[in-house]
């Protein structure tokens, strides 16, 4: 159980990671794109991967009328993320503490899993309604208007994850080291949870 | 249908014979350019890059290309000395003060010899220098902008042609006369010219830091020309050679009057020396005006200043400074090896190469050994500077490029060749001819401490059947060597700009990670310059009309202005706001007595207008930026000169 414990406490101090680094990113390739335009999305806001790549993204976004990309300040997301995931890494780490000195069973710690991956599910529905809405929700007087095969408009909401054929553009989407981070340290936190419960079947 | 396979037959066998002696030729290897195996060699495939930059001298062109090598393709021309309308050099307001001299505007120079800096005698691709020869000048060009920052005009000077040579740490640039002149300019019979004639050798220090010129001092030499010079290096570093014909002091028909002495000079300067003594208060100072212009990249702007005074150094007042080097038969090139011990002199009406030795030159100063003086200035013995001759077997030697690995190239512009020679036992290793009559060659780092001796480039003077015919007038070309092994290998001819006087090269890496993508808005300190469209605004001032604009993909702001009038001068400020990699915009105006501009992102460039007629005029940008290219335009109302109708602007209203 001391173990699991530990490993409860290195998972969930990994969402830290989130402060750090960027969970997900978005490339933008084109055959004039020879370096992508890519946005990192932090925890607490969108930056670009180069230095201009945002104000780039926005100046050929508005040839197909999207909105300009958030800052920090217009999404509720922003401000909130950071919150839960420091709440969230601090009684992950609280509990791991618990289990280390055998305080609690390690069914908290699949609790916290749980909990964990309603958040994230939460957090991954929630980010698709934006790029579907970005995508979709366009200028009435874009300059162009463009339309599929079936007439209905064309919509430019890159892909949740992997790879998608945007006009010119290749877009790939892919998590970043806070993203990755924040699933191995959840996969550490189920593998305390069994660890602790097979610690607690040996001990009896 | 038989004679048909038959026919059908006999074709395919004699393509395939085609194919077999293609790969015969292929793999003799020796047929030339056909060989496949030489094709490769400068093929650089699609999307691939160069292993070289080539920085070639643009002669009466008065700019400088930069090429790639070994593919010989052209990458940029940058405008140094001449009025350049694809970029609007020299003609917007920006740039105008950059072709201002002591005589006023000029819209042209003959750019010669580029030269890159250096540090402990090896390149280190801060700046690119290049003499105006005309009226004399030296420009100095930034490697990471490729554009010119600054041109400093040489007083006393004329036909500013051994120059822009650099020392090995950058400490001075310098430019020699070719023509000897009155000093100062004064109305005198042309006939009087001998001891009276001076012929400066203007040493120019380079700051640092920021590169900027400022002339140090000039030594008043006797009236020679001064053709062509190199710095010492290594051990003679703080020595500078200079090449010298017509020490007969002709004034007419020089190509005979100067052709009677069997031997002029290479003049031996130790600037350590003379710096010393300038340091010590030593020198004359005269009244003498010349331009100095300087392009600050924050401010996207050039000033000009007239200076006023230049110091002045007579070689009598420094006594063992100054050597004269015999040297046969009017010597041009003038070139020294990468270990500094080897001046090399080439008679351009000789058959043979003359070498001096530095050492050698060290010791007859030493032992006081003259045979007489010029002007003051000691003669050293021929015999006691002689290193060694390269007995060539070509004609009319001019230049001599090294590379590091103790061979010298020296190219023959009579007998049209590249002559390989062995520094120190002075054999002739190889021979190769040019197409047709070379002038300068260039190896990369071929004039620095450590050549990359990969590469040849041979610049021809004459190209007659070499390309498809274009008429009477023609571009000139280059050959590319392969001078990696034993005997050099002819690659590849490329039609180069202008007419190529000297070249500088080096390798890729040197520049490619310097290089600048945009300039940055937030550090754009025009003052005219906007940095939120917010910002674009119209004001006048009497019967000036001030344009504040910026543009982004794909439109001005603003792009309808009203209340110009006939006889006001419009400047349109345009700063470019796109902040990505190759998106400049372009601006012209219909009926406008200039060229047009092209800004670069984060630039502010200024057109000038002056509308004449009554009328609505459009204006458009000129570079097709985006796929609305088409659409980036606008329009100004022009009313007549007593019209009271306000300013006003607007965008999208």
């Amino acid at each position: 159980m001391k173990n699991a414990g530990i490993l409860m406490i290195l998972g969930s101090a990994m969402l830290v990671g989130l402060f750090f680094f960027p969970m997900w990113n978005i490339r933008l390739g084109a055959p004039q794109y020879p370096e992508p335009l890519g946005i990192d999305i932090h925890v607490n806001g969108l930056r670009g991967e180069s230095e201009f790549d945002i104000q780039n993204i926005d100046g050929l976004n508005h040839y197909i009328g999207m909105k300009t990309l958030p800052k920090p300040e217009d999404m509720w997301e922003f401000s909130v993320f950071p919150k839960v995931v420091a709440a969230m890494a601090l009684i992950g780490i609280v509990i791991g503490l618990l289990g280390v000195f055998q305080k609690i069973s390690p069914i908290w710690f699949l609790v916290w899993f749980v909990l964990m991956s309603i958040l994230g599910a939460l957090g991954i529905y929630d980010f698709n309604l934006w790029l579907v809405s970005y995508g979709t929700d366009l200028d009435p007087n874009a300059i162009l208007k463009l339309v599929n095969p079936d007439g209905t408009p064309m919509q430019y909401n890159p892909p949740l994850i992997g790879h998608k054929k945007l006009l010119n553009f290749d877009a790939f989407s892919y998590p970043r080291a806070g993203g990755i981070m924040l699933g191995v340290g959840m996969l550490l936190t189920l593998a305390a949870y069994y660890f602790g419960q097979k610690s607690r079947f040996t001990i009896k | 249908m038989k004679t048909k396979i038959f026919i059908i037959n006999t074709l395919f066998l004699c393509s395939l014979a085609m194919l077999m002696s293609c790969g015969q030729s292929g793999d003799s290897g020796s047929s030339g350019a056909l060989g496949s195996s030489i094709a490769e060699k400068v093929y650089v495939a699609p999307g691939e890059r160069d292993e070289q930059y080539a920085f070639l001298s643009g002669g009466y062109s008065g700019n400088l290309t930069v090429y790639g090598l070994p593919s010989g393709r052209l990458f940029k021309e940058i405008p140094v000395f001449s009025q350049f309308p694809t970029s609007g050099y020299g003609y917007s307001e920006e740039t105008k003060p950059m072709l201002n001299t002591s005589f006023g505007f000029i819209p042209w120079d003959d750019l010669h010899h580029p030269d890159i800096s250096q540090t402990n005698g090896e390149l280190d691709g801060r700046w690119i220098f290049a003499n105006g020869n005309n009226t004399p000048r030296i420009a100095r060009i930034s490697l990471t902008t490729f554009e010119t920052e600054e041109i400093i005009e040489v007083p006393n000077s004329a036909g500013n042609h051994s120059s822009s040579f650099i020392t090995e740490n950058t400490e001075y640039v310098v430019a020699g006369t070719r023509f000897s002149v009155p000093v100062p300019q004064k109305d005198m019979p042309i006939k009087d010219y001998k001891a009276n004639f001076k012929g400066a050798l203007t040493f120019i220090t380079v700051d640092q830091q920021h590169g900027h010129m400022d002339i140090k001092f000039q030594l008043m030499m006797p009236g020679f020309n001064y053709d062509l010079s190199h710095p010492g290096r290594g051990k003679s570093h703080g020595w500078f050679f200079f090449s010298t014909y017509n020490t007969e002091e002709a004034n007419t028909l020089l190509e005979v009057n100067a052709s009677q002495n069997d031997k002029d000079f290479i003049a031996a300067v130790n600037w350590k020396k003379i710096e010393q003594y300038v340091n010590n208060g030593g020198g004359t100072k005269m009244a003498a005006k010349y331009a100095h212009n300087v392009y600050d990249e924050s401010t996207h702007m050039a000033t000009s200043t007239i200076k006023e005074e230049v110091l002045t150094v007579n070689p009598a007042d420094v006594p063992g400074a100054i050597y004269f080097l015999p040297t046969p038969k009017s010597p041009h090139g003038c070139d020294v090896d990468p270990n500094g011990e080897y001046i090399i002199g080439a008679g351009k009406l000789s058959a043979n190469i003359t070498v001096h030795s530095f050492d050698k030159m060290l010791s007859a100063i030493e032992g006081q050994k003259f045979d007489g003086d010029a002007y003051g200035i000691p003669i050293l013995n021929y015999d006691d500077v002689l290193a060694g001759s390269v007995q060539s077997g070509g004609l009319g030697p001019l230049h001599t490029e090294f590379d590091g690995r103790g061979n010298a190239y020296t190219t023959f512009f009579i007998s049209s060749e590249v002559v390989k020679w062995k520094l120190g036992t002075w054999e002739v290793v190889d021979r190769k001819p040019t197409y047709y009559s070379v002038g300068h060659l260039m190896i990369p780092g071929g004039n620095s401490r450590k050549p990359h001796g990969k590469y040849l480039v041979a610049m021809n003077k004459i190209t007659k059947d070499r390309y498809l015919p274009t008429g009477p007038e023609m571009e000139h070309s280059a050959q590319i060597y392969d001078i990696s092994g034993e005997k050099m290998e002819l690659l590849y001819d490329f039609p180069t700009h202008g007419e190529p006087h000297y070249a500088a090269g080096c390798n890729a890496e040197l520049l490619v990670n310097n290089s600048k993508k945009i300039y940055r808005l937030d550090e754009n300190k025009h003052p005219y310059g906007i940095t939120r469209p917010s910002e674009a605004r119209v004001e006048r001032k009497g019967k000036e009309v001030h344009i504040y604009m910026s543009t982004i993909r794909s439109h001005f702001t603003p792009d309808n202005i009203e209340g110009v009038k006939v006889g006001d001068k419009v400047y349109f400020h345009i700063t470019n706001h796109e902040q990505d990699f190759d998106v400049p915009h372009g601006f012209s105006m219909i009926g406008q007595a200039t060229s047009e501009i092209l800004i670069m992102p984060g630039q502010t460039k200024t057109s000038l207008w002056e509308p004449k007629r009554v009328g609505v005029w459009p204006f458009y940008c000129t570079d097709f930026c985006s796929a609305l290219h088409q659409e980036m335009q606008g329009y100004v109302r022009v009313s007549p000169a007593n019209s009271n109708i306000e300013l006003s602007w607007s965008l999208d209203e």
